[in-house]
């Protein structure tokens, strides 16, 4: 029985290997979309464009604009002489921040008046203006606790000493590399599980198949095992371009990482030949994956975070095997977890890969008869 | 017309050459064709699949760049001109572009606007069309859910809104059951005696070209032959026979005679077996049957079929007999030994349990009977058809023979066994040969053998033997690694029935096992059959085809679901046998049942 | 002139039964976009609140405390007690709190003795994004704290300089707001490139294209037959989007109509261009559904500012945004949703979605033969 399973695998990889269409779907799109994503998939913040607009003079002030442009975040490309010009600079994007220090500024530092500064932001990316502001708020704090030492005055009574564990520079590279893993190893395992039925059963090689001696569970087992191998080979080949290409440290074990991949790609597998069986045509089961990748990206936790999701969307995202492994490749790749760490996300794994499995036996059973 | 014959002709090609490049190879599709099609008559573009006929056919539409030679449409230079060539041509591509999403009224409305046939004639010309395709009753019907004769009908009704001055029809009667494809060849005789109009028409139905004024004969992309058909025909006058000897099963007949020098071609026509002989003469029975078997040797008249075959058997002969290592080896001189072993189609004893056995199976999609309560009995080593048109549930049929769908109702028996329900192993006892050969296209020829060995458990030594077996038996040797997409049609065909056999199954499951494929190819295929059907394997075939119909024992004619007649060829046309049709054909004899089938219903 | 538009009339009727009876084409033109509408309306955020915070009070105190009710009392944090650092750092590591904020047992005698109390604060770096913002929340909360506490002791400020930030435009700084308006141009994208590039390449497959190239139709008329309805269909698409983002999601409209519906224009004639062209490449579904996936909806993604930020990609890929016509498109969108008509955005962008729209419509146009080959 093995040596029949075997060629049927054998059988399966030289067509999808050979088949120019299938190689351009192996290759192709993962390497754009590994590019694409790992350096343009970022909320890092560099060169913001900001404007001045300092009406105080004063070294204070100066000393205040210098720390500002000191950071490699923001990049001065005005300074403004009136408040006039604040305004179409923001509306015309040309600055996404404009720093107005008021005249009064060293007087009332040193009258110990609240001295103020006005951060204007463009609002209209939202997160971009939040991170801006988080910048700026904590460049001018530090300012402040500067200044308060050099002029002898008592020091605040308290103050935040804020440490980011994993990831002590919160680049969003070592935030999106892992995840991609998970995006493309479920891209190119679907498309391979879920249109290979539907492709054998447009040249009517599928009849063929089931008049040999082939039992079920066989046919199953040799559409399957080429998926978890190549999507196997796909996750791989982006893990060691997120050590060595991306520098994204790789702290934990292979074992728990391995695992996870195994559980993800055996649900993926079920949800692909579900997709499979049901759909007639290669196109039909091109829209059904795409149907269900765009939600099952979105909903992941790939780049927005599912604890922010209503409740109730948060609930439905368990059935999503992505949102699993994606914590356990963050896990392991940034917090070097151990596998005790992600026994509820294997055994949510496992579950969608039984059920789904299990579906896609019955389904297939179903639509081949 | 007096004029008729100084005018321009409907179509003219000169030195007309066209090549396709694929990655990075280049295939010659047509290679220095020059000819002529005349105003007011049909000519036949007639060779088989892969000869050049669809590229012939869309040159002349304008649809491909003309590379080099020259084509004129009534005098235009089509590419130089096409927008004037093309005011002046209906063109009906290969499966007629319907969009099936939308009903036959509005498939026609589109034409007639696409076209700007006026308003005011436009009433009366759709009247007459629907007449003519008898489409009336089915206006608001989805195109797509025709069948496969009406959907040729409505694409050249929709051809047919504006009158145009040339007509070419790309292969306008393949898929289309009998009595349709008669339909279609009324309209398009109607149309040229009425309307004077010149029409192009390719097909791979050598039939066909009888009905043609001229033909032009394409092969690998080279005009073998231009002539009337009749002239044509009249190539192998005298050369033509019906030979049948008593007491000799027709498959070992036709085998010794296609093996006797001097014959060019040995087919099996019903009872008798048909044979052409390179040279004029009368045929002496002394000369064919050394064994001095009775035989009687009746002089035919010639077809188109045999003088197109004698014309390619002499132009290629190197592809004329590749691999009659089965026929050779196991077949005549062991039936001979064995003395006379009564041919199957006379074996009927009680004892003898059928092989292949259905029962009132039937199958229902929905409201929809597909197969109704069909019945017959296959025993060993006979060759069963079933003949039907498309859509007349021959295919659900065999689906559910083979066990690739549950029947609705009813019992069937294959081998003993329900191949659904039986064990997976129980389908090692049968090979299964798919319409249009699906094999894995992107797998060469060896990988693909050696998947089918795997497949169906074969071990090794045996594994290796049998793939070796099959390479030298088809001829595959040369070609083991070539990808199995890229193969001629013919090698394709050999490929497909050569891994249904590495396992050497009991029954053979064909289903249209040589559509399309060129006229030596299909003899060289049923000589194979033929040969294992001798040596005791039963063997089911699908087919609309009527000349394979010629090659079984025994046909059950499926219409609508049902069985309207079963029997022996033979048996089948006599019923068509009418005092105007003293010999008919099988294509006669299918008809009739037809039409006898429709008239209770349709009183 | 007559006959050219009974022709385009027919052609157009034809397209329009197909679209109603196609389901994929509805699929790709309704249920796609409803979903991602659902997905980003209601599902997909930027912005945290309600943060699982563990909180440990080694000494609880007075001082202690309010620090403690300054953080719940904001939108952004749920603070979860515990008793020992240890226990805190296991519901960390087990993903149960996304940070940690650890008032030592000295706090409240080192903030009265020298000042400079630390209060430390760990989050986890994983999700960079939202830890930064985390940070952000924190540091506000810290500042408020301290300014109240120095109001209660008469004292004059808590930090010597006062900032006031001013968000303009989407002063809630909902990501919504700025994520649903980008939506159109997905959508859109959908409907202009995907789908036609789909509906064209079936109609080479099934043969009906070359049915109809042998008839009196131009092939200018092919086009546009092709063009016309998907361009009524992705308009309608903005339409429903524009209309579901008012009433239901509550996303400001501050444009006016006339500009998002030119801008949408010549958008879409840029994406149907760039349909045409990849189903004049790819004469099947399967391979022209691949490229426009990745050369349309790919990009329309990540490449258009409609997430992710354009100006902190690297150079080349802000290069590459540039031959994106959806980055211009959203650059418009954002503005016409959030800011109004501003001139100096609406201008440029929509100069360079003509000069595409030209661009790839012409290709398209000159690709297009009545041919075959």
């Amino acid at each position: 029985m093995w040596r029949a399973v075997l060629a049927l695998i054998v059988k399966e990889l030289l067509a999808v290997l050979k088949d120019p269409k299938s190689r351009m779907v192996l290759i192709v799109p993962p390497l754009i979309q590994l590019i694409v994503f790992g350096y343009a998939a970022t909320f890092d913040l560099n060169r913001v464009p900001i404007a001045i607009y300092d009406q105080d003079h004063s070294e204070a002030s100066r000393d205040l604009v210098a720390q500002f442009l000191g950071s490699r975040i923001f990049e001065r490309v005005a300074t403004l002489q009136s408040a006039r010009r604040i305004t179409p600079l923001i509306d015309a994007r040309k600055v996404d921040l404009v720093l107005s220090i008021d005249r009064r500024f060293t007087r009332d530092l040193l009258t110990h008046q609240p001295a103020p500064v006005q951060l204007i932001v463009d609002g209209r990316d939202s997160n971009t203006a939040l991170i801006i502001l988080g910048y700026a708020n904590s460049i001018i704090t530090d300012f402040s606790l500067d200044w308060m030492q050099a002029h002898g005055e008592r020091p605040v009574p308290a103050v935040l000493d804020v440490r980011a564990r994993y990831n002590p520079t919160l680049s969003s590279q070592w935030f999106i590399v892992p995840g991609i893993v998970a995006v493309l190893t479920q891209v190119v395992t679907l498309l391979v599980v879920g249109l290979s039925v539907a492709r054998e059963r447009e040249t009517g090689t599928f009849d063929q198949l089931l008049v040999t001696p082939y039992r079920q569970g066989e046919i199953l087992l040799g559409k399957g095992l080429p998926g978890l191998l190549i999507g196997g080979i796909e996750a791989s080949v982006i893990i060691l371009a997120a050590v060595l290409w991306f520098g994204v440290p790789l702290r934990g074990a292979l074992f728990p990482l391995y695992l996870g991949l195994l559980l993800f790609v055996a649900s993926v597998i079920g949800i692909g030949l579900m997709i499979s069986s049901i759909a007639v045509t290669q196109q039909q089961a091109l829209l059904g994956a795409f149907l269900f990748m765009v939600p099952s990206i979105m909903l992941s936790g790939f780049a927005t975070p599912i604890a922010n999701m209503p409740p109730l969307i948060q609930d439905l995202t368990w059935l999503n095997p992505m949102r699993h492994f994606l914590i356990v490749v963050r896990g392991v790749f940034l917090e070097g977890a151990a596998s005790g760490t992600f026994l509820p996300e294997y055994a949510a794994m496992a579950g969608i890969a039984g059920t789904s499995l299990f579906a896609a036996g019955w389904l297939f059973r179903r639509r081949v008869y | 017309m007096p004029a008729e014959s100084e005018l321009p002709p409907a179509l003219r090609l000169e030195g007309v050459s066209h090549a396709f490049t694929s990655r990075g190879r280049t295939a010659a599709a047509l290679d220095g064709i020059t000819a002529r099609a005349e105003r007011g008559a049909v000519t036949g573009v007639i060779g088989p699949d892969g000869a050049g006929k669809t590229t012939l056919m869309r040159l002349a539409a304008g649809l491909l760049q003309l590379r080099s030679g020259r084509i004129e449409v009534l005098g235009i230079d089509v590419a130089r001109n096409p927008d004037d060539a093309r005011s002046r041509i209906g063109y009906m591509p290969q499966r007629f572009g319907l969009y099936e999403d939308l009903t036959v009224r509005e498939n026609l409305d589109l034409y007639a606007k696409v076209q700007n046939v006026p308003r005011a004639g436009r009433e009366a010309r759709d009247g007459e069309l629907l007449h003519m395709t008898g489409l009336a009753p089915f206006l608001s019907r989805l195109a797509g859910r025709l069948s496969g004769g009406m959907k040729q009908k409505l694409g050249l009704a929709c051809t047919l809104v504006r009158v145009p001055e040339v007509l070419l029809l790309d292969e306008p009667t393949v898929g289309v059951d009998p009595v349709s494809r008669r339909e279609l060849w009324e309209i398009v005789d109607h149309l040229v005696r009425t309307e004077r109009m010149a029409v192009v028409l390719s097909t791979s139905y050598l039939d066909e070209a009888e009905r043609c004024r001229s033909v032009l004969l394409l092969h690998e992309g080279r005009l073998v032959g231009a002539t009337d058909p009749a002239s044509f025909a009249a190539q192998v006058s005298g050369r033509s026979f019906h030979v049948s000897a008593a007491g000799t099963g027709k498959r070992q007949l036709q085998e010794r005679l296609a093996r006797t020098p001097g014959v060019v071609d040995a087919t099996i026509q019903g009872a008798f077996v048909r044979v052409v002989t390179e040279s004029g003469g009368q045929l002496s029975a002394a000369e064919l049957s050394p064994q001095a078997t009775p035989l009687t040797i009746v002089p035919v008249p010639p077809r188109f079929e045999d003088s197109f075959v004698a014309l390619l058997k002499s132009s290629s002969p190197a592809t004329a007999s590749p691999g009659q290592a089965i026929a050779r080896g196991e077949t005549p001189e062991e039936n001979g030994s064995r003395g006379t072993p009564s041919p199957p189609e006379t074996t009927g004893s009680a004892g003898n349990e059928p092989v292949i056995f259905a029962d009132r199976l039937t199958r229902r999609f929905g409201s929809f009977i597909a197969v109704d309560a069909v019945s017959f009995a296959v025993r060993r080593g006979e060759i069963f058809g079933l003949l039907g048109a498309n859509g007349a549930g021959k295919s659900t049929t065999f689906r559910m023979l083979c066990g690739l769908l549950p029947p609705s109702d009813g019992t069937l028996r294959v081998a003993g066994y329900d191949l659904r329900r039986a064990a997976a192993s129980a389908r090692g006892r049968i090979g299964y040969m798919a319409q249009k050969f699906s094999l894995y296209g992107d797998l060469s020829v060896l990988e693909n053998l050696r998947f089918f060995a795997s497949a169906y458990r074969l071990l090794e030594p045996h594994r290796g033997a049998r793939i070796a077996w099959a390479l030298e038996e088809f001829g595959l040797g040369p070609h083991a690694d070539a990808v199995s997409r890229e193969l001629p049609l013919g090698f394709k065909q050999r490929l497909a029935l050569a891994c249904a056999l590495m396992h050497e199954p009991e029954i053979l499951f064909l289903d249209e096992p040589t559509s399309g494929v060129d006229p030596l190819a299909r003899r060289e295929f049923w000589r194979r059959i033929n040969a294992l059907a001798e040596s005791g394997v039963t063997v089911l075939v699908t087919t609309h085809f009527m000349e394979e119909a010629e090659y079984c024992d025994r046909l059950a004619v499926l219409a609508q679901g049902k069985v309207l007649a079963a029997g022996d060829p033979e048996s089948l046309k006599a019923r068509a046998r009418t005092a105007e049709r003293p010999q008919p054909t099988m294509e006669d004899a299918f008809i009739a049942l037809l039409e006898a089938a429709s008239r209770p219903r349709a009183a | 002139m007559r006959e050219p538009i009974e022709r385009l009339e027919g052609l157009l009727r034809k397209e329009a039964l197909q679209i109603i009876r196609d389901p994929s084409a509805l699929a790709i033109a309704f249920l796609l976009p409803a979903m991602l509408l659902v997905i980003f309306g209601y599902g997909v955020t930027l912005d945290p609140h309600r943060v699982p915070l563990a909180v440990v009070v080694e000494q609880p105190d007075a001082v202690a405390q309010s620090f403690v009710a300054q953080l719940g009392g904001t939108p952004y944090f749920t603070p979860v007690h515990f008793n020992t650092i240890q226990a805190a750092d296991r519901a960390f590591d087990a993903r149960e709190v996304s940070g940690i904020v650890w008032l030592r047992a000295n706090f409240t005698r080192q903030l009265a003795s020298e000042g400079a109390a630390p209060i430390g604060v760990i989050v986890n770096g994983v999700d960079a994004n939202t830890a930064r913002l985390i940070q952000g929340y924190l540091q506000q909360v810290w500042a408020t704290w301290l300014a109240a506490r120095s109001r209660e002791r008469g004292l004059p400020q808590g930090l010597p300089v006062a900032v006031e930030p001013r968000v303009r435009f989407n002063s809630a700084v909902s990501s919504r707001d700025y994520l649903v308006p980008g939506l159109i141009a997905i959508v859109m994208t959908l409907t202009g490139a995907l789908l036609t590039a789909l509906v064209i390449a079936r109609e080479w497959e099934r043969g009906t294209l070359e049915a109809l190239m042998v008839t009196r139709a131009t092939i200018r008329e092919i086009l546009l037959a092709k063009l016309l309805p998907y361009f009524v269909l992705g308009m309608g698409g903005m339409v429903a989007t524009l209309v579901l983002a008012v009433t239901l999601f509550g996303v400001p409209f501050r444009g006016s109509l006339l500009v998002l519906t030119g801008a949408s224009a010549l958008f879409l004639l840029a994406a149907l261009g760039m349909g045409l062209l990849i189903s004049s490449v790819a004469r099947n579904q399967f391979v022209a559904g691949q490229i426009a996936i990745i050369v349309t909806f790919l990009p329309a993604f990540i490449l258009s500012g409609f997430v992710f930020d354009i100006g902190s990609m690297p150079w080349a890929i802000r290069l590459l945004t540039h031959i994106v016509a959806a980055r211009y498109f959203v650059a418009i969108l954002q503005s016409l949703f959030l800011a109004g008509d501003v001139w100096s955005v609406i201008l440029p962008n929509a100069l360079a979605l003509g000069i595409m729209a030209l661009v790839f419509l012409g290709a398209a146009r000159l690709g297009a033969r009545k041919r075959l080959d």
